[in-house]
Formats: structure tokens, sequence, C-alpha cells
């Protein structure tokens, strides 16, 4: 069970462009937590900074109450885990079984637990069966679903995603809401970034809206998506989930799903 | 006018083929929307369609795919690219521009157009996609998102014919896909044809005159867009309906009147 916590945190890029300018966050032990915000606010610089690949311009970042600094990645990596927006950045392997576990056998899993790892990991995003597989041989979506697997087997206390469910069709979108319950159910912290608000309001416990580098919003979707922040949520590039917008419309209050719309009104019928 | 008749294609090496015998015709100013699950053959298509295969990638294909009449095969492959333009989720960039500006003007330029006519669409191009204020800005530095919009921009400016985008909105927050989508909408009222392989239905229910739904690279469904995204087939084929009809078949299941979840035009 592992806290996150960001401080002040400022991250300008080499050439001046301040992608965070003064974020302060606190994502509790086992909670799960959507960032959104539009393109370019800042979104992947700051979950980038959660396992030390970016390092802080100014301000903090905590993981378990230590600060970041001068801890090195691969050490973060054992807490920490992340999943790349673009899978081939962290896809090497000529396999998917050592794609799988390369990282749970350099934290020195091996034998039994290794395979139970590795196992795990691949029938949570549907690829058993998939083990001698080149990952070049699997379209862009499943190899999506392995850096997903090959971040599960390392068994981190916090999970964090870039844009999960990015390409995936149906099926795959489910089996990440699905990796997401059950990380929550294993007390892990989530962490995820999507600009797929239905996914969201489906998915996480709390939403943190990003616009250009600062928080301006930090709300359980049902609030965050209610008609007083449509506002705040145009301002940044997004637009309220359908069913948020149909339930306004019908006068039901924090409402963000489509099964809480139906559910709703079935139960005004009934 | 852009038409694949009776394509199959095999990727080099694979011991099978990842498209059989599609056919699909688009007519000029048509946008067609291309679903399916993943790995149904979705970008396969894009690809052939674009020439990209075999041409760039090997494989062999049969059946015929040509462009304004013309058989994509027969062409230099400089004319290809002038003639259709494609584009990924997985947005490339040139990698040798130092601002966004230059990037976006790369295509125009090679094209041999005058440069106020490449200036011209190039600020067009930008201003389309909602980003002038990236125009000075390093390529390198940006966000997925961004870069998806930059490498649209960049494919804007050359105002293709023809053109063929495999999930360009991907990465892109909403109101960059309802930009792409407008941008599409313009570009066909101009005589393009367009083919756009997406996930996001919302956007297809709200562009596309027809749509193709791919299972284990044939065709499933075809026909007008309100029909194939309305088929009660769409789901089992992995395809996620687009909000309208989900909310009216929850209504339906749950006893309320479908008509209080009418989506506002």
């Amino acid at each position: 069970m592992i806290e996150m916590a960001v401080e002040e945190l400022v991250h300008t890029y080499p050439g001046g462009v301040r992608a965070l300018d003064g974020v302060t966050l606190k994502v509790e032990a086992g909670e799960s937590v959507a960032l959104v915000g539009q393109n370019g606010s800042g979104k992947t610089t700051l979950v980038r900074h959660l396992n030390g690949l970016l390092r802080p311009t100014s301000g903090h970042v905590r993981v378990g109450g230590t600060d970041t600094s001068g801890r090195r990645v691969a050490e973060l990596a054992s807490q920490v885990g992340l999943v790349f927006q673009e899978p081939d950045r962290q896809i090497f392997a000529a396999s998917v079984r050592g794609e799988v576990e390369f990282g749970p056998r350099n934290i020195g899993l091996r034998g039994e637990a290794l395979e139970a790892a590795v196992r795990a990991a691949l029938e949570a995003v549907g690829l058993a069966g998939e083990e001698a597989t080149n990952p070049y041989d699997l379209g862009a979506s499943r190899r999506k679903l392995l850096a997903v697997a090959s971040v599960l087997a390392m068994d981190t206390p916090v999970l964090v995603l870039d844009e999960p469910t990015t390409g995936q069709d149906r099926v795959g979108v489910a089996r990440i809401r699905q990796v997401v319950a059950d990380a929550r159910a294993a007390g892990r912290t989530v962490i995820a970034v999507s600009h797929d608000l239905r996914f969201v309001a489906d998915t996480f416990e709390r939403v943190v809206v990003l616009r250009a580098g600062r928080v301006v919003l930090d709300a359980a979707p049902g609030r965050a998506f209610a008609a007083e922040n449509w506002e705040t949520l145009r301002g940044t590039g997004l637009e309220p989930p359908m069913a948020a917008v149909i339930a306004n419309r019908l006068g039901l209050d924090s409402v963000a799903t489509e099964d809480a719309l139906v559910a709703a009104l079935a139960s005004q019928a009934a | 006018m852009l038409s694949l008749e009776a394509v199959s294609y095999r990727y080099a090496g694979a011991h099978a083929p990842s498209l059989f015998e599609v056919s699909l015709v688009l007519g000029p100013g048509e946008v067609v929307g291309l679903v399916g699950a993943n790995e149904a053959g979705k970008t396969t298509t894009c690809l052939v369609a674009a020439g990209l295969a075999p041409r760039a990638m090997g494989g062999a294909l049969s059946g015929q795919v040509t462009v304004g009449g013309r058989r994509l095969a027969d062409l230099p492959p400089g004319d290809v690219a002038a003639v259709v333009g494609i584009a990924f989720a997985s947005a490339q960039l040139s990698g040798i521009c130092s601002t966004v500006y230059e990037e976006v003007a790369f295509g125009p330029m090679n094209l041999g157009l005058p440069r106020n006519e490449v200036m011209a669409r190039t600020v067009r191009a930008l201003e389309a996609v909602a980003i002038p204020d990236l125009a000075a800005r390093d390529p390198a530095h940006l966000s997925g998102g961004q870069r998806q919009l930059v490498v649209l921009a960049g494919l804007l400016a050359m105002e293709p014919q023809h053109l063929v985008l495999d999930e360009p909105t991907a990465h892109l927050d909403p109101a960059g896909t309802g930009l792409v989508g407008a941008a599409i909408t313009r570009l066909a009222a101009g005589g393009a044809s367009i083919l756009i392989a997406e996930q996001k239905t919302d956007l297809l229910a709200a562009i596309c005159g027809r749509v193709v739904a791919l299972e284990q690279g044939r065709v499933a469904l075809e026909g007008p867009a309100e029909s194939v995204l309305a088929d009660p087939q769409l789901e089992r084929l992995g395809v996620d309906p687009p909000t309208s009809v989900r909310l009216r078949r929850l209504a339906a299941a749950a006893g309320v009147d479908p008509s209080r979840l009418e989506v506002a035009a």
C-alpha cells in the first residue's frame, strides 16, 4: 500500500515549454484516479515523474512518503509500474513471454513464482497462449495490452496507465476496465491518463482535470461531470459524458455513467 | 474515386492472408468509416488503399486498387503520395523540421507549389485543427495528441483528393476529435474521397455516409452509416455502438421510454 504525492511540481522542457506549472496532488494508497485534460495539458509529463523518468524542475514527488530525488528509476520501478502511451517505446523482447518476464525476473522472481506472475499477467490482458509470439506480429492494440501485462507482472503497489484505452476495441476496453478493477480490489493505487470520459466515469473513483499544467478540478466523477463543471471541462478540450448531459436535462444529479442513468430512470418509473 | 476490387492481401512472411476479397468504392465527396475488432483488418485495408502495401512492405496482393481510375501499382511512388494521403494513429513527424510551421509546410512544399500557396495552405491547416499557437514550437517537444494534430495539419495542407486515415483521433481530446471531424467534412465537401478507420463510432456517426465493418479480414457489414452503426451484430464484431444507439438499448432493457434518452443533436 503506497500513497503518491506531488507538491508544487514544475517541469520545464528544454526549449522552454513549461508543461507543469505547480501541480499539487495527493493520491491515497488504494485510490483510483483518472487524470484528464486537453492535449498538451501536462498529463503525460506528470505521470512520467511518478517513476522518476522525468525529474522536477522544481517541487517534489513522493512515493510512499519518500522524496524520489536521488532515487534511481530502477529502484522506483519496483514500486511504480508505468505503461506508456505508445507501447512501442517500451517493448523490446523477441517474444511475448520474454517481454512479460523481464520485469519480474529483474526484481528477483524465479521458478514457480515467476511462472505464476507471467501467467496471471497474460491472462489478465487476454494474451495467454501467445507466449512464443513475436510482439511485432501482434497488432498495435494487442502490443498495448502486452505493455500492460509486462507492467502487471511486476505487481507494483502503484499502477500508472497512460491512455490505456486508445486504439482498443470494446473487448480491449473491457479488459482494461477489469485490470483496473482487479488492481483496486487488490488494494493497489491506480492512476490513469485518459481522454475517454465514459471509461473514466465507469472505472475511476476520482477525476483530476489538468489545464495548462495546473489542476483545475478534482472530484468524484458524479460531481466532476455535473453541469456546474462543464465550462471547466470544455475549457480544457473535454466534453462531459453524454450520460451526464442527458441526466442533467432530466433533472438527475451526479449521474455520470450510462448504467447509472438508466437505473435512475428505471427506479423513477417503478 | 478510390476503389478496392476483391482485394486479398498477405503480409510478407505471414502464413495466411489478412484481407480476403475486400471490395470498397469511395466516390468523390464520400466519407466511409471502417470499423471492426482489433486485428480485423482495418489497418491493413488502410495500407492497401494508400498504396503502401505491398509496395513499401512486401507481401502479396490480388485484386485491384485504383485511384481516379488509375491502378495504384502503376504509379511512381512520388505520385502515389501526391494522390492519396495517409495518417496513422502513431503519428510520425519528418524529424527534420525545427518548427511545427515548417513541419506542416513540408508536404505542400514537396508538391512543388508556389511559396505563397504553401504559406496560405500552412496557415489554413494550422487553423483547421486549432494549433496556430504551436507554429513556432519544436516538433520534438509536443505531447502525443499535439503531434497527431500536427501530422493531420500537414496532411490537410496537401489538400489530397483521396485520404486514408487510420484512427486519426486516437490520441486526441474530444475538442481535437471534433476539429478533425469538421476538417474531414470540409475536405469531403470539396470533393475528396475519405476512408477513416476508427473505434470512436460517435465520430463516424457524425461524419460518414457509409460504414464498412470487417471481421477477420472480410467485409461483414456494409451500408448507410446509420443502419450499420445500429446493427445488432456490431457488438459481436467487437465494435462499440455510438452513444445514441447504446442508450436506446439500455433504456429498452430497463423498461424506460427510449425517447427520454434521445441525444440532443
